[in-house]
Parts: C-alpha cells; structure tokens; sequence
C-alpha cells in the first residue's frame, strides 16, 4: 500500500486535536476531530472505510442504534477481531470520521479488521456511500421530538433512494416488523435479510397515540395487526391487497422479560435455533438483541460467540446505566423521544416497583425546544404504579402536570425543579440500599453526569 | 352531569401534543364528578350539534390540511358555525384555528375555504415563528404556550384578539396580537399543550358547556398548584429564550 500523504496529514490533525480537547478536559472529544481531518481531506472517511479488510457494518434506526451497534461491536470482538466503531455516539459524518482517524495508523492503516458504524437517521445515506458496507442494519423508524415531525417521511424517502442504488454483493437486515422498512426496501438490488419477533405474549391492544397511523404503502389501507408488540412494530397485514410483513429470515420466539433487569428469546434461522440471554431491559432492547444476533450470525459469527457477546454485554452509555451513589443503586435510562418514554414507562409499569422514580425534562436544543411532546406520552402507563413520582429539570413542571393529568394525585407528585438542587433531594427520599430510577432527556442526562462525576461517582464516558 | 367532548378530525389533525388539551377538558370534567366522554368527528362523518358539548379543533402539516377543508365545506362547515353561533364552546389551535376564519393560503397550493366564524383569513409566511409564548389576555391573565406556524392570521374589524403578545411573535408578527376569541369559541397558535398551564381557559370552556346544556353558573374550583408551577416556569422560559 502506498502512503497518501494528504491522507496522513488529516489522520495526524485529527489524533492530535482529540488529545488536546481531553488535555483540556472540554468533553469526550469526538466530534471536533472529524471536523479537522475532513478539512484536510474531505475524502478520508471513504479511503479508510475502503481499507478496512472485513469491511463495514452500518447501523441506523429512530431507537436502539447505540445499544445495537454496541452489542455487534461486543460480539464481534469477541470473535478476535479488531472492532472500529464510533462508540461514544457520535454518529454524524464527521463523528464517524472522528472514529476512523482514531483507530487507523498515521499511514492509513486501519488498526481494525471490520467496522461497526452507529449512524443517525439522517446522515445514512451519505455515510453509506461513502463507507460502502457491506451489512446495513436498519432497526426502525419512529417519529422522534416534535422539532423534526413532518421528517419521517422525508428520511424513509431517502432510505428507499439509498437502498436502491446498492450493489448485489451488499446486504441490509431489516426489522420487518417495522411496516415502513418493509415497505421501502422491497425494490433494493442488494440481498435483503429480515428479522422480527415470531411469537412473543407481551402485546399491545392498539397503537399507542405517540406511533403513526400504520397505512400499507402498497395500497393504501390501513393495516391490520395479527399482534402489535410495540409502538407500530408488530405482525401485520393489509386485508385490502394482501400485502403482509415478509417471512423473517431471523424469527424471535418465546421473547421473555425478566423484571427490570433482563430478557430472554430464542432466534431461528432455517432449522437452527438460538437461545440468547441479555442483561437488558424491555421489549425494545430485545429488538435490538435480535438484530444485533441476526448481524452477527449474517457475516459468519459461530453461535456460541453471539451467544456469549450479547449475554455479557452492558448498557451502552446514555441508554441503560447503573450507578452506585451513597449506598443507593441508581439506575439511569435516557429517554429521548415519545416511542422511547412509552416504553421504558411500560417496562416500569410491569415491575411492581415502590422505589421513587425521577424524570428530569430539559427543553434545550438536543431534547427538543417545545415539550409538547410530553403530552404524546402514554405516562397513563405510571397511573397504578405504586411509585412515589419525582420530576426535575428546565421542564419539570409540565412534567408534573403531565403526570397529573395522566390521573396520578397530586400528593404522589414532587416537582423537585432545577436539576443541581434535585439531585439530592432525591437521592434522600430513596431509602438505603435501594433502587431508583432516573429518567432524563438528553441535555439533562449530560448534566447529570457532571453532577454525578463533581461527587465522585461516574467515569466520563470515553474511559470506559 | 355528562360533557362530550368532540375532537375534529383527531384521527389526522393531532400533531404537537394536542391531545393535551382534550385530556385536560375530561380530567377537569372528571375530578368535578362530572363525567366525560371523549369523541373524535372525521372526514366524511355527519356533525349532530346536540351530541357535541365542548369542540377541539388542532393542527396538522398543509398535506392534512387539504382534505380537512374540503371535508368541512357545505352542510358541514354551516351546521358547525351555527352551532359556534349558538355558543358552544371550541378551542382551535393552529390549522383549525385557520379554518374557523375566512380562507387559508398555504404556500404553493390553492387557496383553502375556512367557515367563516372568525372575521379573520390566513396566508403562508416567508419565516416560521417557533418557540415559547407568553400573551396578556383580558379575560384570562396571562396565557404561555409554544408556538410553531409560518402560516399568518390576520383578524378583520370585527375580529377580537385572545390577547396581546409579551413574548413571541403570535397571529403574524406584525400586530403584535395573538389568536381570536368569539362568543365560547378560542382559536389560537399556542401548543405546549396549552390547556393543561392554563387552567382558567379550560374552566371557560368548561363552564360554557355546562352553563349551555344544565344551566350552571359557576364551577367548583380545583387545587392547581402544580398547573401553576408549570405556568410561571413557561413565562419564565419564554422571557429568557426569546
Ligand atoms: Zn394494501
């Protein structure tokens, strides 16, 4: 391989910027690197990711890309093999590239066998055709926070261009019990692969208000579930033209929840079946479990690998943490849109729990300026909760009057305010050797972890 | 006592957490020991004006926009202004508000007919006005809510704000005023949702339809303490992010 001069030199600006942000302690450093080796090289993300010998793995999807990324990334290293990622979330072009300039040598040199791409919505069709990879993982597609409504359709249009223009020897593993990734990669060149939950007994008896009207795309019609198991996810047909969801290549069975704590499913392919434990909570994470194992198992993992990757596997950041502070178990799960609270709500709801909740609700720019979004909340979910219920942040107000007219009284309601102040006010009312749960937006959840690190208590996220 | 409470076209206009509002009219409704039921009226269904004791009316993107208009043209659109007329009460927010004036111009497409209830018309803007509202109103102090349109309203001679914007642009950004009241009927761009920060207004609502239907004069009054943290918290966000 020749040395590409100018490819080096952007490699070297970027290591040495994300040195010299951690020097001055502003943060995890994952961004502004990018910014400085695409400077140098605006083709440097497409040269590296054409060096990667066993090529690149690309993840998108509303909910779950960090937790799904993070458990292919696990497994495959687990296999022996190098892993590049993007693994603190930054997942726009310049993150990514941030990522790769990370973990290649100064002469362009991936340090890696194979790359786990995070990537948002949408940035997607960009990074894949500048990373060409050779998997796509697609998870789903949900409205996010009120400031992007109106952008699902215009990023599921853009999907479906992306996907049509692929190459035969590429593949995308969709969930097909997202109708609308069903829908827009019918046409795509490339192998498609499918997965899905086959039977599973926790179900929903309507689409929750926060999920768009299912319509089949082929004919217009609203569709018909046999069983819906999350937000618009679910087994479905069209009674009108007879579309239905496609036969899934990876079928999860026997999908358990185990408390607050972990799940369970067994994952057939052809004649061979799976059974995969995790350490995660709620269906959604099981959804990502699934297509995480259906990654794996698609580029050749052995079973026992996936099997051994996704049970020891632990919260990515920002998702799922535990965190012990003052003889408290806190655990802390980040909720960033409508589809996401419903269900981590859902999940607290069927724990039986009477350890006091907090929901913290900033209204910045990475949460959503208008918290309208509150109100497309299903927080009904919370109303037999025995839980006494604490809320915080910029917003923590029309976080507690969400809670009230969710039919909650009053007395149970503690709008605790400003974060700094609340922290440990709450912490007080948890008793010792206890377990709560902490429920921030994304800005709040930052904050927290300043908090949090001021008092002694949590790795900044790039030293894990 | 019973309240039903009809949602216009719920099923496509229901964007930015309206369903706040319709939450906010039952629960009140509800915690007064009067019950409530919660209806939603959509393209192509008859309106029986007697079934109906308070209306919700909420926004959608332009595409939705279109059939709605359409829909509430004709026999429709008239039996639902004269039931405006007669006092029932409605709150509007956003595209519904719209079509409860004169026309509406959306950008690119024909002009869409309103019914004609608020002498006021509509028109796509060059900008879109987003963020956190705080208006004076006469009758009910002050309002806060977010708003988030590029479409402009501008009320005719006879026309009655809601109120006055201290924070934010409202109706058009010009005059300085937002929303239009008639008779028991609020149209307005306040999302957030406005109703449950706003508890006078849900009372007016409320107190119009009983006041219509059985007679009632006054309301017994609820504790809102947590409405009212929620309320100042908004005037104070409005004041320092616009
Ligand atoms: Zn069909």
């Amino acid at each position: 391989m020749t040395f590409d001069i100018r490819l080096g030199l952007a490699i070297a600006a970027g290591k040495l910027s994300a040195l010299s942000i951690r020097r001055l302690g502003r943060g995890g450093g994952t961004a502004l690197p990018g910014i400085v080796s695409n400077q140098l090289d605006a083709d440097i993300l497409d040269k590296l990711a054409a060096r990667i010998p066993g090529g690149s793995i690309v993840v998108a999807g509303t909910n779950g890309k960090t937790t799904t990324s993070r458990i292919l990334a696990e497994i495959l290293e687990r296999a022996g093999l190098g892993v590049i990622h993007n693994r603190s979330g930054s997942n726009l072009v310049r993150g990514i590239t941030a990522a790769f300039t990370e973990q290649v040598s100064i002469s362009g040199q991936p340090s890696g066998q194979i790359a786990v791409i995070e990537t948002d919505e949408a940035a997607l069709p960009e990074v894949v055709r500048r990373t060409r990879p050779r998997l796509i993982v697609l998870l789903n597609l949900f409205r996010d926070q009120l400031d992007r409504y109106g952008e699902l359709d215009t990023i599921a249009r853009s999907w479906q261009a992306m996907l049509n223009e692929l190459d035969p020897d590429q593949t995308v593993l969709i969930n097909a019990d997202d109708p609308a990734l069903a829908a827009i990669s019918e046409d795509t060149p490339a192998k498609r692969l499918t997965f899905g939950f086959q039977q599973c007994e926790h179900t929903l008896d309507h689409l929750p208000h926060a999920a768009d009207a299912a319509i089949c795309r082929r004919c217009g019609a609203s569709l018909t579930y046999r069983e819906l198991y999350l937000s618009h996810l679910g087994d479905y047909h069209c009674e009108q033209c007879g579309y239905r969801r496609p036969d899934l290549d990876y079928g999860a069975t026997d999908v358990q929840l185990n408390g607050l704590d972990s799940g369970s499913l067994d994952l057939s392919s052809g004649d061979a079946t799976l059974h995969l434990d995790a350490s995660l909570p709620g269906l959604y994470n099981l959804y990502n479990v699934a297509g995480a194992a259906g990654a794996a198992l698609t580029v050749g993992m052995p079973d026992w690998v996936v099997q051994a990757g996704i049970g020891e596997f632990k919260a990515a950041f920002g998702r799922i943490e535990r965190v012990e502070y003052h003889n408290r178990n806190l655990v802390l799960v980040l909720i960033k849109n409508p589809t996401g609270f419903n269900e981590v709500l859902r999940t607290l709801a069927m724990s039986d729990m009477t350890d006091p909740v907090m929901i913290i609700i900033n209204d910045l720019d990475a949460d959503g300026r208008d918290v309208s979004w509150l109100w497309d909340v299903d927080a009904e979910h919370l109303a037999d909760v025995e839980a006494p219920l604490f809320t915080a942040g910029i917003r923590s107000g029309d976080m507690a009057v969400r809670l009230k007219y969710a039919g909650i009284a009053s007395e149970r309601i503690t709008p605790l305010g400003d974060l700094d102040g609340a922290i440990d006010q709450f912490v007080e009312a948890v008793p010792e050797g206890h377990t709560a749960f902490i429920l921030p937006t994304y800005t709040a959840m930052l904050r927290l972890r300043e908090l949090l690190h001021q008092r002694g208590v949590v790795q900044m996220f790039w030293e894990q | 006592m019973k309240l039903t409470i009809c949602w216009l076209y719920g099923d496509t206009m229901n964007i930015y957490g309206d369903r706040g509002n319709v939450m906010a009219l039952a629960q009140r409704a509800r915690w007064r020991d009067i019950e409530a039921d919660i209806t939603t009226l959509g393209s192509g269904e008859k309106l029986d004006p007697d079934a109906v004791d308070i209306f919700f009316w909420g926004g959608g993107q332009d595409r939705e926009q279109i059939p709605v208009s359409q829909d509430i043209q004709g026999e429709k659109g008239t039996v639902l202004r004269q039931t405006l007329e007669d006092g029932a009460p409605m709150l509007s927010v956003c595209g519904g508000y719209q079509l409860l004036g004169k026309h509406y111009h959306p950008y690119g497409e024909d002009q869409l007919p309103g019914i004609g209830f608020f002498d006021a018309w509509s028109e796509a803007g060059p900008e879109r006005f987003i963020g956190n509202v705080v208006v004076e109103s006469e009758r009910f102090g002050s309002l806060v809510g977010f708003e988030n349109h590029s479409g402009l309203t501008f009320l005719g001679p006879t026309a009655e704000p809601l109120g006055r914007v201290r924070v934010g642009r409202g109706n058009n950004g010009k005059d300085g005023t937002e929303g239009c009241i008639r008779l028991n009927t609020l149209g307005c761009y306040l999302h957030g949702a406005l109703l449950p920060k706003n508890p006078a207004v849900s009372d007016f609502l409320i107190l119009a339809a009983l006041k219509r239907r059985y007679g009632v004069e006054e309301l017994q009054p609820l504790a809102d303490d947590l409405e009212m943290i929620a309320h100042q918290e908004a005037v104070r966000r409005a004041e320092v992010t616009r």
